[in-house]
C-alpha cells in the first residue's frame, strides 16, 4: 500500500461568534474530530447537508482554515501555516475549485490572463510557454481559443466554471478540492462539467476531494465517499458499496431519497425533526434527534467512527460489524 | 444600549487624548520652546534657567505627564504676546463666536432642510432644478469670496450694512449669512437625496397606497426616517461652521475665536493656539458624540450593530 | 429603447438636431461647459509661462491700479502696477499643482492605510479608525492653521499638509472593498492560487476599486482647492512673491472699494473651477458608481 497524498487526523474547527459586546459567545463546532486519507489519483466524495461542515473541511485540507486541533499532512509533510511562503509555494500542488465561478474570477481581467496566473505566480513558464500552456488548458476544459480575451461576465456559467477549472489545473496540481463545483450551474450543464472533471482527473492522475450535497453527482465521480453530519464523518465506504448498501441510518435516509430511474420510490426513510444547527449541537450522537433507531445510549454517548466491514466504517451505536464471512 | 454609549464615550476620550498628544508633539517638534520664547539673543544661562523653571530639562515623558496634568487642571499656559492666561483669552472670545455660529446654524437648518425636502417632493420640477443648482453653487463658492462679494454689494455699493466690526445686530448680518450659505447648500442637497431615498422605500409606498393622506405619509412616515441621515450631516456641519468662523471672522474683523486663532498663528503665540485647538476638538468630540447618540436613538437598529 | 422613442417623437429634426440630441444625452450642457473649462485650466497650468504677457513680479509703476480693458493690461493692474492677467495665470498653475499633488497624495496615503487595515485587521485597523476619529475631531482648516503656526509655511509643507485632506474617505472605501473582496470572491481565489499579498492588493483589488477611488478624487479635488485658497487668503498658505488664487483674493481685498478687479478675477476662477469639477464629478459618479454619494 502506497502512502496517502493527503492525510487529516482529528481535525477540529470551532467558530466563535458573539452577538453583542457583553453577550455570551456561542461556539460552533463546524468540524469536530475528522480524520481521512486520500491516495494519489483517488477521488473522495464528501456529502452532507448544508451546515455539516463539509466546506470547512475542504478549506482545512488546503490549509486555508487553520485547524484548532489535529493536523493535515500533505505528501508526508505537515501543512505550513496560512500565508507563509511555504504555504504559498504549496499552492502549485493543491488547488481549489469554487462553487461560484463568477465570484472566483477577477471581473477586470480576460480569462486567458487568469488561467495563466498560477504559472506567473509560481514562475513555472516563460511568456511563450505560458501562452501555449493556456491554450492547451483551454482546449482541455472545452473553451474555444477565441474566448481567451473574453471577460468573465461575457461567458456563461458553465464556461466560467471551465475557466476556473483550467486555472486550477494550470500548475499541474496533485490534489484538487472541488467545493460544490456544479451547484451553481444549470442541471443540463452539471453533467458535462462533472464528466469533464472526471476525465481530466483520470488523465492527469490527480487526487480529488469532491464536496457536494448532491448524491447523484458524487456517485458519478467518487471512488470513495464520506458522509458528514454536524462536523462528524458518520459513514465512509467505497462509492458503490455505500450507495448499494448504506449502513448508517442517516446515509440510508439520504440514499433512499435519491430517485432511481425505472424504480418506484419504496422504503423511503423520511427524516424527522429539525435540520441540523451547528450552533446548537445535541449531546451524544449528533444525529439522534432525527434517528428512527435512536436509543438511550445515543443521547448519552457520541459514537466513534469504527470498522464495520471491509473498506467501510460507520459511527453508529446501532450498526454492528458485518460477520467476516459475509464480508468476504 | 449601555455598551453602545460606553464604547462611544471611550472613543471620545481617546480622541481628545490624541488631540492633546498631537498638540504636545507638534509643539515640541517645532523647536525649543525656550529659544522661541526668549528669542535668539539671550545668554545661555538664561535659557538654562528658563528650562529648569518650566521643567524642560526633564525627560520627554515627564514633560508629557506634566503637560497632561496642567491641561487636566485647566492650566493652558500664558499668552506669549500679552501675558494673559491663554484660557481666559479664549473664553472671552467664545460669546462673540457663538453670536455668529448659532444664527448661521439656525439659518442652515431653517432653509436647507425645507428646501431639500420640498425639492424631493417635487422632483424634476423647475423648483427642484433650481434648488440643485443653487445648492451646488452654495457649497462651491468659497466663503471668503462670498463674504467679499456681499461686502461689495451691501456695504460698498448700497451702503446699507456695515462692512465689518462688532457692535450692533446689523454687524452680524453679513457674517452670519456668509457663514451659513455653504451649509445650506450641503444640507439642501443631502436632505433632498435622503428624502428621495425614503420616499422610494416600500413602507412609504405602502402607506400612500393604503390611502393615507399625503400629508400624513410625508410627516409620519417619510420625514422621521429621512431624519436619521440628516442628523449625521448636521454633526459634520458643526465642524465646518467652526472652520468657517476662522475665515469669516477674519473678513469681517469679528473679534471671535477664529480671528484670535489667525492672529495667534501669525504671531506664533503657541499657548493660545494650543488652547484653541483643544477647545475646538472638545467641542467637536462632544457634538459628534451627541450626533452618535441621537443617531442610535433615532435608529434603534444601530444600537446593537454599533456595539461591534 | 429610449433612442427609438426620441427619434420617432422628433421626426422633423435634421441631422444637426439629432447630433445635438445625441451629445446632449451623452452629457448635459452644464457638464460640457465644465469639461471645457477644466481643459482650459489644465492648459493654462501647463503653459502658464508661455501664455502670460508679463512676469508676475514685473512692476509698471506708471500704470498702477488701472482697470480692466486697458490695451496692454487686459484685466488691469494691482497696486504695484503688476499685470493681473499674468498673475492670474501663474496663480492658476500654483493652485492646480498644489491641489493635484495633494489629491494624489491623499488618495495614495488613504488607500494604503485602508488596505493595511483590511490586511492586518486587529490593532492596525483600530489605529486607522482612531486616526480617522482624530481627523473628524479637528476641522481640517484648524489643524492646518496649527501646523502652519508651529512650523511656518512652505510650499512643500503646504502640499504635504493638503495631502492629509480627505484620506479617511479613501481609507474607508479601500478597507471596505478590500475586506469584502477578501472574504469571498476573486481576492481569496487569487490568494488560494499562491499569490503574495502584494500581488493580490496591487494587481487585483486596486484595479477593481479604481473607479470608486477616482470618483472620490473628484470630491476631494475641489475641496482641496478651497482649503488651499482659504489658507492663502488668510496669509498662511502660499507666500509672496509666489502667488495663488487664494492669496490674490487676500491681497486684492484691501483694494475692494477702489480696485475690485484684482480680487474678482481670481475669485471667479476659483468659483468656476470648483463648480466645474463638482458638475463633472457628479456626472461621473452617476455614470461610474452609483454607490458613492
Amino acid at each position: 500500500m502506497s502512502a496517502p497524498l493527503i492525510e487529516a487526523s482529528e481535525l477540529v474547527r470551532i467558530y466563535h461568534s458573539r452577538k453583542g459586546f457583553f453577550s455570551k459567545a456561542t461556539h460552533m463546532r463546524a468540524v469536530d474530530g475528522v480524520s481521512l486519507k486520500v491516495m494519489p489519483g483517488e477521488t473522495l466524495g464528501i456529502v452532507g447537508e448544508s451546515g455539516s461542515g463539509k466546506s470547512t473541511l475542504g478549506r482545512m485540507l488546503l490549509g486555508i482554515d487553520p485547524a484548532q486541533a489535529g493536523a493535515v499532512r500533505f505528501d508526508g509533510r505537515p501543512m505550513p501555516r496560512l500565508g507563509t511562503a511555504e504555504w504559498r509555494a504549496l499552492r502549485a500542488r493543491m488547488q481549489l475549485v469554487y462553487q461560484d465561478p463568477l465570484a472566483a474570477l477577477d471581473k477586470r481581467l480576460p480569462i486567458a490572463r487568469q488561467i495563466g496566473e498560477p504559472l506567473e505566480i509560481h514562475k513555472l513558464a516563460g511568456p511563450e510557454e505560458r501562452a501555449a500552456r493556456v491554450a492547451e488548458l483551454m482546449a482541455a476544459v472545452g473553451l474555444r481559443p477565441d474566448q481567451a480575451e473574453r471577460f468573465p461576465h461575457e461567458l456563461s456559467g458553465g464556461q466560467r466554471q471551465r475557466a476556473v477549472i483550467a486555472r486550477a489545473l494550470a500548475s499541474r496540481p496533485q490534489l484538487l478540492v472541488c467545493d460544490e463545483p456544479v451547484a451553481a450551474l444549470d442541471v443540463s450543464i452539471q453533467a458535462q462539467v462533472v464528466n469533464m472533471l472526471r476525465d481530466l482527473q483520470e488523465e492527469n492522475g490527480i487526487a480529488m476531494v469532491f464536496i457536494s450535497h448532491d448524491l447523484k453527482v458524487v456517485r458519478n465521480i467518487a471512488d470513495r465517499v464520506a458522509v458528514m453530519y454536524l462536523g462528524h464523518i458518520v459513514e465512509e465506504a467505497s462509492s458503490d458499496v455505500l450507495f448499494r448498501a448504506p449502513r448508517h441510518p442517516y446515509t440510508k435516509a439520504l440514499v433512499s431519497s435519491v430517485p432511481v430511474p425505472g424504480q418506484r420510490l419504496k422504503d423511503r426513510t423520511i427524516l424527522q425533526g429539525e435540520p441540523p444547527n451547528p450552533a446548537n449541537r445535541p449531546s451524544g450522537c449528533p444525529f439522534h434527534p432525527r434517528c428512527p433507531l435512536a436509543a438511550a445510549i445515543c443521547r448519552a454517548e457520541t459514537p466513534v467512527l469504527r470498522w464495520v466491514g471491509p473498506n467501510r466504517s460507520a459511527a453508529c451505536h446501532m450498526v454492528s460489524p458485518e460477520p467476516a464471512s459475509v464480508a468476504a | 444600549m449601555i455598551s453602545f454609549v460606553l464604547s462611544r464615550l471611550v472613543r471620545a476620550i481617546v480622541t481628545i487624548f490624541a488631540v492633546m498628544t498631537f498638540a504636545f508633539v507638534v509643539l515640541r517638534l517645532s523647536g525649543d520652546p525656550a529659544q522661541v520664547m526668549l528669542g535668539p539673543d539671550v545668554p545661555l544661562s538664561a535659557i538654562e534657567a528658563f528650562r529648569s523653571q518650566w521643567g524642560l530639562d526633564q525627560p520627554l515623558w515627564m514633560q508629557y505627564l506634566a503637560y497632561i496634568r496642567s491641561i487636566v487642571t485647566g492650566d493652558f499656559g500664558v499668552s506669549m504676546r500679552d501675558g494673559m492666561p491663554a484660557a481666559q483669552l479664549v473664553l472671552e472670545r467664545i460669546p462673540s463666536t457663538l453670536q455668529l455660529t448659532v444664527p448661521a446654524l439656525l439659518l442652515q437648518l431653517a432653509i436647507g432642510i425645507p428646501a431639500g425636502v420640498y425639492a424631493a417632493l417635487h422632483r424634476q420640477s423647475a423648483t427642484d432644478r433650481g434648488v440643485i443648482f443653487l445648492s451646488v453653487l452654495g457649497f462651491t463658492v468659497p466663503s471668503f469670496v462670498l463674504g467679499l462679494l456681499l461686502v461689495l454689494v451691501f456695504a460698498v455699493t448700497f451702503a446699507v450694512l456695515p462692512s465689518g466690526g462688532y457692535g450692533s445686530w446689523q454687524h452680524a448680518i453679513l457674517p452670519a449669512i456668509t457663514m451659513s450659505i455653504g451649509g445650506i447648500g450641503i444640507l439642501a442637497r443631502f436632505s433632498r437625496s435622503a428624502m428621495i431615498e425614503v420616499m422610494g422605500q416600500p413602507y412609504v409606498r405602502t402607506a400612500s397606497a393604503k390611502g393615507l393622506k399625503w400629508r400624513d405619509v410625508v410627516w409620519r412616515h417619510a420625514l422621521p426616517n429621512a431624519a436619521v441621515p440628516i442628523v449625521t450631516i448636521v454633526g459634520f456641519m458643526v465642524g465646518s461652521l467652526i472652520a468657517g468662523a476662522v475665515v469669516v471672522e477674519s473678513i469681517f474683523s469679528w473679534p471671535g475665536i477664529g480671528r484670535l486663532l489667525v492672529v495667534s498663528v501669525t504671531n506664533r503665540d503657541l499657548p493660545v493656539v494650543q488652547c484653541i485647538l483643544l477647545m475646538i476638538a472638545s467641542a467637536m468630540v462632544v457634538s459628534n458624540l451627541i450626533v452618535d447618540l441621537l443617531y442610535g436613538w433615532l435608529d434603534p437598529r444601530l444600537r446593537s450593530q454599533a456595539a461591534h | 429603447m429610449t433612442s427609438i422613442e426620441i427619434d420617432s417623437a422628433t421626426p422633423g429634426r435634421g441631422l444637426a438636431g439629432r447630433f445635438l440630441l445625441r451629445t446632449r444625452r451623452a452629457f448635459p450642457f452644464s457638464v460640457g461647459v465644465g469639461i471645457f473649462w477644466l481643459a482650459a485650466m489644465i492648459f493654462v497650468a501647463i503653459f502658464a509661462d508661455l501664455l502670460r504677457p508679463y512676469g508676475i513680479t514685473a512692476m509698471d509703476l506708471s500704470s498702477r491700479l488701472v482697470g480692466p480693458g486697458h490695451p496692454t493690461h487686459w484685466l488691469g493692474t494691482d497696486e504695484l502696477g503688476r499685470d493681473v492677467f499674468s498673475r492670474l495665470l501663474q496663480s492658476i498653475r500654483i493652485s492646480l499643482v498644489i491641489a493635484f499633488g495633494a489629491t494624489i497624495l491623499s488618495a495614495v496615503f488613504g488607500t494604503a492605510l485602508g488596505f493595511a487595515a483590511a490586511k492586518f485587521r486587529g490593532i492596525v485597523e483600530h489605529l486607522v479608525l482612531a486616526l480617522a476619529d482624530f481627523q473628524a475631531a479637528l476641522p481640517f482648516l484648524i489643524m492646518s492653521l496649527a501646523v502652519l503656526a508651529f512650523f511656518g509655511s512652505s510650499m512643500w509643507l503646504l502640499v504635504c499638509l493638503m495631502g492629509f485632506y480627505g484620506w479617511e474617505r479613501y481609507a474607508r472605501i479601500a478597507r471596505g472593498l478590500a475586506i469584502s473582496a477578501s472574504a469571498q470572491g476573486y481576492a481569496s481565489a487569487v490568494v488560494q492560487l499562491g499569490a503574495t499579498p502584494m500581488r493580490v492588493y496591487v494587481r487585483h483589488i486596486l484595479p477593481n476599486i479604481a473607479s470608486t477611488l477616482i470618483v472620490s478624487m473628484t470630491l476631494t479635488f475641489p475641496e482641496i482647492i478651497l482649503m488651499e485658497s482659504g489658507l492663502s487668503f488668510l496669509g498662511l498658505g502660499v507666500q509672496p512673491p509666489e502667488s495663488s488664487l487664494g492669496n490674490m483674493v487676500g491681497f486684492g481685498r484691501e483694494y475692494l472699494t477702489t480696485a475690485p478687479w484684482i480680487m474678482l478675477a481670481p475669485a471667479a476662477v476659483i468659483m468656476l473651477t470648483t463648480l466645474s469639477i463638482s458638475l463633472v464629478g457628479d456626472w461621473l459618479r452617476d455614470k461610474l458608481d452609483p454607490t458613492v454619494r
